[in-house]
């Protein structure tokens, strides 16, 4: 057989080719099972980066079913608290193209949190049932607050309270939190100079 | 009153600016030139100039394409540079066209297209000159007979050969570097005899004194800390070592000697002016050693054994390629991450 | 004479430390009114323990330390608390924080302070404790609690005390100043801190540009045994603990850790002196030496300040001409930060109060593209790559500036100073620092908030699970008691029919 095989040119070839193919199929499929490696669903990854606020303005009831519906090919830029960072750590993930973020859901805005204003609380426990994480304490006719180390900013307790007396107050800003931005060179003082446009200079 | 709020460091070194660099760069490259001028003409002067003068108007336009300030990039005469580095390596009796079309690719397709100066991964003289090469390889392989062989073009010459070439009635002549690669059959030895072209005090005639006066300028380049000596000695220590390994005694199929191709063609221009540009070479110090050393490597190799005569423009632009890799294996130790016990 | 070594890169700026006058100093004039901010060091603000209208005394603590990372503040002289509020102060960013305010009454009144009469006596924790009252963080211009940092408890203990007097900053001459003025006060105070800690060396580290206080420290330091004076060439940032610690002992303090992991305490001879001074006159810091220096000021030189002092008044005093100056700066030129409001206060850490002209320091030049020169690796005391962390820090990419060793960045500012395309790098490297600090944090949170949504869910089907069950159990026994015949409605029907039709029968 293999007489006949070398004598026919074509035949060799195709030999080759599908002996190649086998070889290699194997090592491959060796190489699967061999190195596999224990990760995490995709859907817990994207999960870790998103910003657990769980405030629904993503259009998705949290940031797990959100987490899930990108893991199916949900665009990437519906997430306001996250903001850009979170809309390039997806994108990195992802290996896709990083977008804007999409306005219809909402615009990056400074991080919140509740605060109460105990003089107007009337008990009602309505705040306690819509935060998704907790972070309010109190019981029915008891005063209600916030604890400010567990309040993500969602949003979703102002709403159902009865007498409106939730504020949402910025957690950041202040001496502790402040660093330098990033140098953008458009100031008086340290213009890039290639950067001028040809417009800024005319003007 | 309003007082100004920026970061440190407040205070700067003094008399340090892009355009400093750039301006002794171009101050190193006047002894090569005046020996090139020497040997071979007015031909390279006439074209550095023309080419510069191209250069700036190709980079304004570029600019104002861009949508930037057209005026003060120009100051750091980063452009100048290029161009005349480029014109340094084209025949000096080129066309004005040959000039043009280099110069274009240059600096549109070499740095602008990239992002501008800073952001162009390979070196932008080497991918216009390497188009020139690969495009015409006639009028990039009209060389001249130097002084002591033929008649020096004059300077009325060198303008008709730039603007009316086709009635410019060149004399060419191979240089050392073709001889050698287009030698098949002769001993060294008997090569030299037959052609007066090798009969250079050191290496081919005009052509070892013209490395000289580039290994010159980059001495002084060296000495102005304008760049390190990693680059330009692991370059020359690869090529001289390759050379070594390969000289058997001149027989007509071996590599060149030592000196021979130390001194040949842009050897020196190429070890101290093409390899340095800091924007398309590797980060580190010891990164820029291992470009060096490889594009001697290279630049032996195609010499020997490949197609073309001359090969650091090709040897430059397979290292832009590979100097990220070579940036991310070779990280310097950082403070506090290699000794910690207290040496008493 | 002790060997010394080298590290790698280093600049050398024009020093212009004569301006100043080094090794005279003279008091400032008393101020109207001072500002005492609660942070003057890193760590937990200090909480005021007075309140408005308090008269208070010089040395009175009047606010106390929270916690162990923080540090005490007391009154530098008498008067009345007329404010507690947020005031500008000396910080990078020009933002508030909380100031006690003291208008001073001029008498200059003093609480009584006790000091030991052996310290040798004393254990090492009741040393600390005073030297924690007193005040005392590091006064080189970290400000780092100095009771935390002698407390260091880790397993090989301190061989090596290092009084850092190197003052590698242009301009400044405050610990130059000290040295010659005081050296016999640092010698004590080393003795002292070389004793709490258990080290067997003292070196006292002086650039060779100061040589009168090289002799003077060389006079005062005969009279403590196991100590010497070690002097080495003049470059920027030498003075840099870590970079200090490489000249000296040739060794280096490991990536993220701090000297004491290498058996090394650094400390400032103004410092030294504090913890003399807490110790043996029981006197808590209100005082410093700050270098008042630059050419708008006709009388530049060292003085010795009230903390609390507004710079404003402050630079009145060394004849400040406003209209040449469009920049003051905290610190020296090469780490220290512009100040925007010259109300802000002298504080703990004000080693340097410099006020160029417009032509001693001129305003920035523009950034132009970077050409990859190298330079700036060339200058790196640390052996970093600031050309690459330059890159990454313009993408954000955290992964590759952390690979690059960002954090080991001391931010000294050589890099920036020999840039030929003038890029403000430290200002890259500062902000991607904030911008991992921040976003450590934040993935902190939301990684709490996850897991107690995820608990709160738990929680919630757990409740309805219950419910469920419990209706599933009160369904399943209502079945088994139709299947067994044994209904308790019907039994109690049959009951109600039979009472009824025993009632009728009665009738």
């Amino acid at each position: 057989m293999l007489d006949v095989i070398f004598g026919n040119p074509i035949l060799l070839a195709l030999a080759a080719l599908v002996g190649m193919a086998i070889a290699f199929g194997a090592l491959l499929g060796f190489a699967a099972v061999r190195f596999e490696v224990e990760g995490n669903p995709l859907s817990d990854q994207i999960n870790a980066i998103l910003p657990q606020t769980q405030c629904g303005q993503c259009g998705y009831p949290g940031c797990r079913p959100y987490a899930e519906a990108i893991a199916d090919g949900d665009s990437i830029n519906k997430c306001p608290p996250g903001g850009e960072d979170t809309i390039h750590a997806l994108a990195n993930l992802l290996d896709v193209e990083p977008e804007p973020l999409d306005a219809e859901h909402g615009v990056e805005a400074e991080p919140t949190v509740a605060y109460i204003r105990e003089d107007e609380c009337i008990g009602c426990t309505k705040c306690i049932q819509a935060c998704p994480v907790d972070a309010i304490l109190g019981a029915a006719k008891l005063m209600h607050t916030v604890i400010v180390d567990e309040c993500t900013g969602c949003d979703l307790c102002v709403e159902p309270c009865p007498v409106d007396c939730i504020d949402m107050i910025p957690r950041k800003g202040g001496i502790q939190h402040w660093y330098w931005p990033l140098p953008d060179g458009q100031t008086r003082d340290n213009l890039i100079a290639t950067d001028r446009s040809s417009q800024q200079a005319a003007a | 009153m309003s007082l100004m709020h920026v970061s440190s460091p407040h205070v700067h070194k003094p008399v340090s600016s892009v355009e400093q660099v750039m301006k002794q760069v171009l101050l190193a490259t006047i002894p090569g030139v005046l020996v090139l001028t020497w040997f071979f003409g007015p031909g390279t002067l006439i074209n550095i100039v023309f080419g510069s003068a191209l250069a700036l108007a190709f980079e304004a336009w570029a600019l104002w394409l861009r949508g930037k300030d057209y005026k003060s990039p120009l100051k750091d005469h980063s452009v100048v540079v290029t161009a005349t580095l480029l014109c340094i390596a084209l025949p000096p009796y080129a066309p004005w066209w040959l000039i043009a079309v280099g110069i274009g690719v240059s600096v549109l397709l070499g740095k602008h297209v990239f992002g501008g100066l800073g952001y162009n991964p390979f070196n932008p003289a080497m991918v216009g000159y390497v188009v020139l090469l690969v495009s015409f390889p006639l009028q990039m392989s009209s060389w001249t007979e130097p002084r002591g062989i033929g008649e020096v073009p004059g300077i009325v010459d060198a303008f008709t050969a730039l603007f009316a070439a086709s009635s410019y009635d060149a004399v060419t002549a191979a240089t050392p570097l073709d001889l050698f690669r287009q030698n098949s059959g002769m001993l060294f030895d008997d090569l030299m005899q037959a052609n007066a072209e090798l009969k250079g005090p050191i290496a081919g005639l005009g052509w070892d004194l013209v490395n000289l006066a580039f290994l010159a300028g980059g001495i002084w380049l060296l000495r102005q800390r304008i760049f390190t000596w990693h680059a330009p000695l692991g370059m020359l220590a690869a090529l001289t070592v390759c050379a070594a390994f390969g000289y058997d005694e001149g027989s007509s199929s071996g590599g060149g000697s030592v000196l021979f191709h130390l001194f040949s063609g842009a050897t020196m221009f190429g070890a101290f002016f093409i390899i340095t540009d800091p924007v398309s070479s590797a980060v580190s110090n010891k990164g820029r050693l291992i470009f060096g050393a490889m594009v001697g490597i290279l630049v032996y190799l195609i010499r020997v054994h490949g197609n073309y005569p001359d090969a650091v423009a090709f040897g430059v632009l397979l290292l832009n390629f590979a100097a990220p890799l070579i940036d991310q294996y070779t990280q310097p130790a950082v403070y506090g991450t290699k000794k910690a016990e207290v040496d008493e | 004479m002790r060997q010394i070594f080298d590290i790698h890169g280093g600049i050398h700026p024009p020093e212009r430390k004569d301006m100043s006058n080094p090794g005279w100093v003279s008091d400032s004039d008393m101020p109207s009114k001072l500002v005492l901010p609660v942070t003057q060091h890193i760590g937990a603000p200090a909480r005021p323990i007075v309140e408005v209208g308090d008269t208070v005394l010089g040395g009175q603590m009047i606010a106390e330390a929270q916690g162990p990372v923080s540090v005490p503040v007391h009154a530098p002289s008498s008067g009345t608390v007329t404010a507690i509020e947020a005031r500008a102060v000396p910080h990078a960013s020009g933002l508030t924080d909380t100031c006690i305010e003291i208008s001073l009454d001029g008498k200059d009144e003093w609480v009584s302070c006790q000091g030991l009469d052996n310290w040798r006596d004393e254990t090492k924790a009741a040393l600390l404790e005073r030297v924690r009252l007193a005040g005392i963080a590091g006064l080189g211009g970290a400000g780092f609690p100095t009771a935390i940092k002698l407390a260091s408890d880790r397993e090989m203990g301190i061989h090596t005390l290092i009084i850092n007097g190197t003052e590698c900053e242009p301009y400044i001459t405050a610990d130059d100043t000290v040295m010659q003025r005081f050296a016999q006060q640092i010698v004590e105070g080393a003795e002292i801190l070389g004793h709490m800690v258990g080290a067997e060396t003292v070196l006292f580290a002086v650039e060779d540009n100061k040589p009168e206080a090289v002799e003077a420290m060389r006079q005062a330091a005969e009279a403590l045994a196991g100590a010497e004076v070690v002097t080495f060439p003049t470059k920027y940032p030498s003075g840099g603990e870590k970079q200090l610690i490489e000249i000296l002992l040739n060794a280096q303090v490991p990536s993220g850790g701090i000297p004491a992991d290498i058996g090394v305490l650094c400390q400032n001879p103004s410092t030294a002196i504090a913890v003399r001074d807490a110790l043996i006159d029981g006197k808590p810091v209100t005082h410093r030496i700050t270098t008042v220096t630059g050419m708008s000021l006709k009388n530049p030189g060292n003085r010795r300040v009230m903390l609390g002092t507004p710079i404003r008044e402050l630079l009145d005093t060394a004849g400040f001409n406003a209209d040449t100056a469009d920049r003051v700066i905290h610190g020296g030129p090469m780490m220290g930060f512009a100040v925007t409001d010259l109300n802000m206060p002298v504080v703990k850490i004000t080693n340097c109060v410099l006020a160029p002209t417009r032509s001693e320091i001129p305003p920035p030049q523009p950034q132009q593209a970077c050409i990859r020169c190298g330079m700036c690796a060339e200058a790196c005391p640390a052996s970093l790559l600031p050309q690459q962390l330059y890159w990454y820090a313009r993408a954000k990419d955290q992964d590759q500036l952390e690979r690059h060793n960002l954090m080991d960045c001391i931010e000294c500012g050589a890099c920036a100073y020999v840039c030929p395309s003038h890029i403000p790098l430290v200002q890259y490297y500062r902000s991607a620092k904030g911008s991992i600090r921040e976003a450590t944090k934040e993935k902190v949170r939301s990684d709490n908030s996850r897991v107690r949504f995820e608990a709160r869910q738990e929680r919630l089907e757990r409740e309805l699970a219950a419910r469920e069950a419990k209706r599933a159990a009160r369904k399943a026994a209502a079945e088994a008691r139709a299947q067994s015949g044994d209904d308790p409605v019907q039994a109690a029907i049959e009951r109600a029919k039979a009472k009824k039709a025993k009632q009728e029968a009665e009738q």
